[in-house]
């Protein structure tokens, strides 16, 4: 079910096309896409081929509300086939308005309900160290997903064991309601995580920060999309 | 006598070193009965943590225990089960102590007679009441050994002895009038409530999945097919189950178990929340009475 060839960032707007869904979802897929284009283009190793090896670099979009860029990614690097993008949320279709690990290769984690990524990823991680692999674990969350408690859970306890395989990436695009004074990179730094804040636009800014050496720490990278 | 707390710790902690999968994640309870070791996670006070936490490790291809008291394994993270196990389509053991009443002078908030009605509500959950220590050593071994999703549920009541653990029921007594069904440490206080009626009393250390066709196979010895259900949590848990297993049958069924209607804002002893409940000797003898003797006097 995987796709012939790839397809470059360029040919992004062509797959986002065909999916047709709830327009006032569209810009939450939107503030993803850079981010997700630098990951599975530049900073993961993960391939269409290796969607059960266990040596595969671990992606979580806990974020999984508007997926659409998030497919528009995966059929772009040949994990789905990308007619199926025109079927997407029928009866019969693997891709939903919230992704489905058991329904579509590459997908990692079954997400919608926010707050559950995070977590999940620090348990993924302490396994990874457990059968000592070499395997990054990113998670991708939302700034007002950071609302939900959970997190916070996760955040303390991840930059208390110093979880170094784990990166998350906040995409903040200031959805939050009550929002974040003093910033979400601080919240993290306290906890002891490596944290960095750059434009969620700036795709050579976001592979720099996905890069960056957290010897003993996880990282956190905030992607501002304003 | 050795607690199923401390068979559960001891029986995981011996498995641990020969079986590298297997991996425990806690929220400080129980912290000190588990080994300092990797495959020892503690994630302090965090229980949504600690329940999504068990799910990446599954993910990541271990076998996670999740263990703590009942109502914060089961009730605080309950999306955290549905999603970050079920819904991962991962595998985990999940063990409670506590139980609905275990430790009563710690109020409502340490009792949890609501947990098997709620894995009701998740497709694919085993679910285990043992009723002595000695059972839950064969199904912690079992439970590590497999890769489905279980719950354990561990109690300081217990019966005078351990029966064989099997996956259905198994007929503690026979008789004509009808049938008794005891799960896990209910079953000593079935036995003394139904002293000299001729009734069968099954016995279950493992209630999902039901083992409908020994019930129907006990109801069909039977002369009537009435049916008194003795549950240690919730009445009326397994009630639907009962009703599925006996559809092909006019039946009567009779549900015990912690009544749903009021909270009680009682402390005192267990014993003194089995008699509240009508789950003491006597509760139990006089439900016994209502739905047997006239089967007895005809």
């Amino acid at each position: 079910m995987t796709a012939t060839r790839e397809t470059g960032f360029a040919g992004i707007p062509a797959l986002f096309a065909r999916m047709t869904g709830d327009e006032k979802h569209e810009w939450a897929a939107a503030s993803t896409l850079d981010v997700l284009w630098v990951l599975y283009d530049r900073v993961l190793d993960v391939s269409p081929e290796r969607v059960d090896d266990p040596g595969r670099d671990r992606f979580l979009l806990s974020k999984g509300h508007g997926p659409m860029a998030y497919y528009a990614v995966l059929a772009a690097k040949g994990f789905v086939e990308p007619s199926l993008l025109d079927g997407w949320t029928k009866w019969d279709s693997p891709l939903g308005q919230h992704p489905d690990r058991v329904l579509v290769p590459g997908v990692e984690i079954s997400s919608g309900s926010l707050g559950h990524g995070l977590p999940i990823a620090v348990g993924m991680a302490l396994g990874l160290d457990i059968q000592r692999g070499h395997q990054r674990v990113v998670v991708l969350v939302g700034d007002a997903e950071l609302d939900e408690g959970s997190n916070h859970e996760a955040i303390a306890l991840a930059g208390r064991l110093g979880i170094e395989r784990l990166t998350t990436v906040v995409v903040d695009n200031r959805s939050g309601t009550h929002g974040w004074p003093g910033g979400i990179a601080a919240r993290f730094a306290v906890e002891g995580w490596e944290a960095t804040t750059v434009d969620g636009r700036d795709q050579d800014a976001l592979h720099d920060a996905l890069t960056l050496p957290h010897v003993g720490a996880p990282l956190v990278v905030v992607a501002e999309v304003l | 006598m050795t607690t199923m707390r401390e068979v559960f710790a001891r029986t995981v902690t011996e498995v641990m070193a020969t079986d590298p999968r297997v991996v425990v994640v806690l929220a400080e309870i129980s912290r000190d009965v588990f080994p300092t070791t990797d495959r020892v996670i503690n994630v302090g006070i965090r229980e949504q943590a600690m329940v999504g936490v068990g799910g990446g490790l599954a993910l990541s291809g271990l076998r996670p225990v999740v263990h703590t008291y009942a109502p914060f394994l089961v009730e605080r993270p309950f999306e955290q089960i549905k999603l970050d196990f079920g819904h991962q389509d991962v595998g985990g053991v999940l063990v409670s102590v506590g139980a609905s009443y275990d430790d009563p002078v710690w109020g409502r908030t340490h009792q949890a007679p609501g947990d098997v009605a709620l894995f009701d509500t998740l497709p694919g959950w085993t679910v285990h009441v043992p009723g002595h220590p000695d059972e839950v050593e064969p199904l912690v071994r079992a439970a590590l050994a497999a890769d489905d999703r279980v719950y354990l549920r561990l109690s300081l009541r217990t019966n005078a002895r351990a029966y064989p653990v099997a996956e259905g029921f198994t007929a503690v007594r026979e008789g004509r009038a009808g049938v008794v069904v005891a799960v896990g440490p209910v079953l000593d206080r079935v036995l003394e409530a139904t002293r000299g009626v001729d009734v069968t009393v099954l016995y279950a250390s493992t209630v999902r999945p039901f083992d409908a066709e020994g019930l129907r196979r006990a109801v069909r010895a039977a002369d009537r097919a009435d049916v008194l259900l003795v549950e240690p949590y919730l009445e009326g848990t397994s009630a639907h189950l009962v009703s599925e297993a006996l559809t092909d049958v006019p039946s009567r069924l009779r549900s015990l178990g912690v009544q749903r209607e009021a909270e009680l804002r009682a402390y005192g002893t267990a014993e003194d929340h089995d008699s509240a409940h009508d789950l003491d000797v006597l509760g139990i003898s006089a439900a016994v009475r209502r739905m047997y003797n006239h089967g007895n006097q005809a």
